[in-house]
């Protein structure tokens, strides 16, 4: 079979799996007073096709920031006119100032899925079609499969087709950006991440190896010298860029202010809802969130994320490659969503999409995290009555990677990249083989998040704890992350590898 | 061997459940009225007596399939209450609560797994008779079958049970490839008695069996031996046949209500063509008629008063009026088929080709019936496509014929999914079908050069252009009030070109096959 066909179908495959999960529930679907994340984007629109740009950070008379206000960089909110703008040539109703609040009908949702789908097709795929064909080692099937399975990774899509957002935007534009660092064309990568970082400031994730990985190659280059010119292009773009972005808002210093304020809203507390991450965790045992002041909580997950992100960093620092790169954008990712402030649910997505990169590498390990990421989401989905292209997508991914990947086949212990902890095993206990443990841990939590999504749905929680499931969801989730990011901070480290992977990629 | 065995059924078994997990995804998506026929049947069938079943007449939607299949509705009407016993009351017209649409949407899907088992014992057929590189055809032939673009988007989205049938249709077809004639003629006759479309392919397995199978030798040259007749064998034949029918149809007849259940399986009141008219002889016959009335009404041959008033603006066609040619009746519809199908009947009587020309003869059957039948619907062109998939890997002509008109036919299907919603769906369904097909049979014949001539395939690119307009531009444009009807009819007669063509190809291969064959064994 030729290979564009290929690609041509597995693409399809996949806008078809968005579509068909498009056609179920969104947010806040038809639930007044403040509906959900559809409504806010709705909102977005209405206020920045009707307001003056010195206004939409700012509450007015005619912006009400209580009422989903804008809370991300202006590339957003730019997007939500060039939408707006649009939806008014469809139905001027949709984006009436006011009295569009709370809209909802059926051709508007086909209009905001289309919005999605729009996006998505020229921003997201065509980069991760880029990455497996120029980043990916194998034959050209094993790359078509490796971005068939990225493609279908369902907690994107359920987020974005489902609930309704448009990560796919953020994350494509950071994929674009790792894809010109890989590429070695810094500049356009450098400007891609700045642009995702103005789009989403929850990228701010992925900002410490990015910043890593340019500065390393610059170090490698030499400091006195080329490297130091190569920083400053760099370091030029990235201003450049980012004034160009906030440039409506540069004239009056009260602006960027008010809207670094909303976007790092500190007064929000610890954590909201139910997070799979430390705190939230943690909070079963011992109620932080009460015990500790404000200061001591900033303080606390500030010191702790920056322990856990800079053993990685500095080694990328040191050893600037692609693979390297890869592992430290998964490992800050977790270690911001595990310890950092203010953490949301969805923002497990920022840590998928690195660990996507790595599925061809260690597929096991990387398919186990993408499913255990979607199960972190499931109180949410459930909430959006996404119960069904839930379990179909998993179910689905699940299948379709284990065989295209051949990943229960790949996990012998040197796939796995356990390097010394292998020799270790080996030579104290010859018998036991660590792929095999693997194995049997990765089927045991997938029957576990098996069963507790079932109990989740058909059993009711008893009186006393209401949060019962879903707290038990998010510390399940939590245990699964904490030994991914120990996995990926020991395969970064220590793995031996890397000289072998690192020349692979180059 | 033992190991490619396991990859190709691990390939199988993967294509299966991918098909079954995008089926799944389509739950939710928009359900045409044959969903709450099936639920009124599903109501009935549970709530009513045998002897009411062909009586009740609460619903529009009256029970219009053969006992066998209202008896697999009231097998499923048992595990429905389970679900929402609500939707097994008769009188709760359209009702569709959340759990209905998982039951009938689950009961379509689940129902495949027959389908499946049916396109696995054809695959085997392939493996069995050529051997050696086949691994690439029988996985070709399944994504054919399991992933056609027809099968999904009538089973799954608009509704209906196809995929169980066809799987019952093809295994039969199977067993015959395994020379397991009696059972496959059980099958076929079970299916006969689930919906009674097969009856258009039924004069292929008559003769076939007839033929092959009671008589039991050829003369040298392939001609029939007129003493081989095994008059045992008729007689088993004959009693399994009849015996199915007894089973089906015998309650009915013991309580005097035969005329009553024909009368519903048999409705004659509806016009020559559907609503939408589906892409044959008729559809062009109809446009002849049109430009004829309308060159006429120009040149002052004919008088504009004197003209039955066109339908075509009103929307639905369910009777249209011939203005210059004559009318057709049910009648001529009925010649007209079995003329068309005549030669093929007559074509493998005197010369079968074992299963394989049998298969042609069923192919063309259905397309013969389908071109020249009598209120034919868009959908029966399925039972062509399923079929000649079993050709197309085998052969090249076949391939290229398949390619015309397997995309013809099934973009003359879009027409059934009209929401906005499905259609990204369908555009997308259709791209991963067609795109597949044409390079994997590409890819197979190969060797053999390129598989569809330059017309062929400026033809079937003009599609493109053609959906462009009908769903994107059309719409925008002043005449969308005034003539909605247009863009069906421009797809139908569109389509109808391809299909006819694919026809007469179909016929010269029958008509040609043999000499080629004969010469492959002089050689």
């Amino acid at each position: 079979m030729e290979n564009w066909s290929l690609i041509s179908i597995c693409v399809l495959l996949g806008l078809t799996t968005r579509w068909a999960v498009s056609i179920n529930s969104y947010s806040g679907a038809y639930k007044p007073p403040m509906f959900g994340d559809y409504e806010a984007q709705r909102h977005w629109q209405e206020v920045t096709y009707n307001l003056p740009v010195h206004e939409w950070y700012f509450n007015t008379t005619n912006n009400d920031l209580n009422y989903w206000g804008l809370d991300y960089p202006p590339l957003t909110a730019y997007h939500s006119l060039m939408c707006a703008y649009v939806a008014k040539l469809f139905n001027p109703e949709w984006v009436e100032l006011h009295a569009s609040r709370g809209y909802e009908s059926h051709s508007h949702k086909l209009f905001m899925r289309a919005t999605v789908l729009f996006a998505d097709i020229l921003i997201y795929i065509p980069a991760v079609l880029l990455y497996c064909f120029y980043l990916c080692d194998g034959s050209p099937k094993q790359k078509v499969a490796t971005a068939l399975c990225i493609l279908l990774y369902p907690g994107l899509i359920l987020i974005d087709y489902g609930h309704f957002q448009y990560n796919s935007v953020s994350l494509g534009l950071a994929l674009w950006g790792i894809l010109g660092l890989g590429l070695g064309w810094d500049l356009c990568g450098s400007i891609a991440f700045t642009l995702a970082l103005n789009y989403k400031q929850m990228e701010l994730y992925h900002a410490l190896p990015f910043f890593c990985f340019l500065l390393g190659k610059c170090i490698k280059q030499g400091l006195t010298g080329r490297g130091f010119l190569r920083l400053a292009k760099i370091s030029l773009t990235v201003l450049v860029t980012f004034a160009l972005c906030w440039l409506p808002f540069l004239c009056n210093p009260e602006q960027p202010l008010q809207i670094l304020h909303r976007l790092f809203p500190v007064d929000r507390g610890l954590f909201e809802d139910k997070v799979a991450n430390t705190w939230c965790s943690l909070n079963v045992l011992i109620k932080i969130k009460t015990l500790l002041s404000r200061e001591t909580q900033l303080f606390l997950s500030f010191a702790l994320t920056v322990l856990f992100i800079l053993p990685s960093s500095i080694k990328l620092l040191f050893r600037p490659t692609l693979w390297q790169f890869k592992l430290a954008l998964v490992n800050s990712s977790l270690a911001f969503f595990l310890f950092s402030f203010q953490v949301h649910e969805k923002s497990i997505l920022l840590a998928a999409l690195p660990v996507c990169l790595v599925i061809n590498e260690i597929p096991l390990i990387a398919i186990w995290f993408l499913l255990t990421s979607t199960f972190s989401m499931l109180p949410l989905l459930l909430k959006d009555g996404l119960l069904l292209p839930y379990v179909v997508t998993s179910l689905a991914f699940l299948f379709l990677s284990l065989y295209l990947l051949s990943a229960l086949e790949r996990s012998v212990d040197e796939e796995l990249r356990l390097g010394i902890l292998h020799k270790l095993s080996q030579h104290c206990l010859p018998k036991l083989k660590l792929g095999q443990i693997i194995k049997a841990k990765f089927w045991l939590s997938l029957v576990a998040m098996a069963g507790l999504s079932f109990t989740c749905v058909w059993l009711e929680p008893p009186a006393r704890f209401p949060d019962l499931f879903p707290v038990l969801v998010s510390v399940l989730s939590f245990l699964h992350f904490l030994g991914f990011v120990i996995y990926f901070n020991y395969v970064q480290l220590w793995d031996p590898q890397k000289q072998k992977s690192q020349k692979k990629t180059n | 061997m033992a190991a490619s065995m396991t990859t190709d059924q691990s390939c199988f078994f993967t294509l299966a459940l991918g098909v079954s997990f995008l089926k799944c995804l389509l739950v939710n998506a928009y359900h045409s009225t044959d969903f709450e026929v099936h639920r009124n049947w599903l109501a009935l069938t549970h709530s009513l007596p045998v002897s009411k079943w062909y009586y009740e007449a609460t619903s529009e939607w009256t029970l219009d399939y053969p006992p066998l299949f209202a008896w697999f509705e009231y097998g499923l009407s048992h595990i429905a209450r389970f679900f929402d016993k609500e939707m097994l009351v008769v009188q709760n017209l359209n009702y569709s609560s959340a759990a209905t649409v998982l039951f009938q949407r689950l009961s379509v899907i689940v129902a495949d797994a027959l389908l499946f088992y049916g396109v696995k014992e054809c695959c085997n057929c392939l493996q069995e008779a050529k051997g050696k590189y086949l691994f690439g055809k029988s996985s070709i032939l399944a994504v054919l079958l399991m992933w056609n673009f027809g099968l999904l988007i009538v089973d799954h989205i608009h509704f209906q049970y196809n995929g169980f049938l066809f799987g019952v249709l093809l295994l039969s077809i199977a067993r015959h490839f395994q020379n397991r004639h009696l059972e496959g003629a059980f099958l076929f006759s079970i299916l006969l008695n689930l919906k009674h479309i097969y009856l258009y392919i039924a004069p292929a397995y008559g003769i076939f069996l007839l033929r092959c199978f009671c008589f039991t030798k050829n003369n040298a040259d392939g001609s029939l031996q007129w003493r081989s007749f095994s008059p045992l064998r008729l007689i088993a034949l004959g009693t399994i046949v009849v015996s199915t029918f007894a089973v089906s149809f015998g309650p009915f007849i013991a309580l005097g209500q035969l005329p009553q259940v024909l009368s519903r399986l048999f409705p004659f009141k509806r016009g020559l063509c559907h609503a939408y008219w589906a892409p044959n002889i008729w559809t062009l016959y109809n446009i002849a008629d049109k430009a004829f009335s309308i060159l006429g009404v120009k040149f002052k041959l004919l008088d504009i008063t004197k003209l039955p008033k066109a339908s075509m603006t009103g929307g639905l066609v369910q009777e249209f009026q011939h203005s210059v040619l004559p009318s057709v009746s049910p009648l001529a519809t009925l010649v007209c088929t079995l003329l068309s199908i005549l030669p093929a009947l007559f074509k493998i009587w005197h010369r079968p080709d074992g299963a394989r020309g049998f298969l042609r003869c069923l192919v063309l059957c259905a397309l013969g019936s389908f071109m020249f039948g009598w209120h034919v619907h868009e959908k029966a062109i399925l039972l062509a496509i399923l079929p000649l998939s079993l050709l197309a890997v085998e052969s090249r002509e076949d391939a290229r014929i398949f390619l015309i008109l397997s995309t013809t036919g099934h973009f003359s299907l879009f027409p059934l999914l009209f929401t906005t919603q499905e259609l990204p769906i369908k555009i997308f369904l259709m791209l991963i079908f067609t795109i597949f097909s044409l390079t994997s049979l590409k890819k197979l014949f190969r060797k053999e050069g390129a598989l569809v001539s330059t017309l062929e395939a400026v033809y079937l690119v003009g599609l493109i252009p053609l959906e462009l307009i009908c769903e994107f531009v059309y719409p925008l444009t002043v005449w969308q009030k005034t003539f909605p009807f247009l863009p069906l009819m421009l797809t139908s007669v569109y389509c109808a070109l391809g299909v006819t063509y694919s026809f007469i190809r179909l016929y010269i291969t029958l008509l040609t096959c043999s000499s080629a064959i004969s010469k492959v064994k002089i050689q």
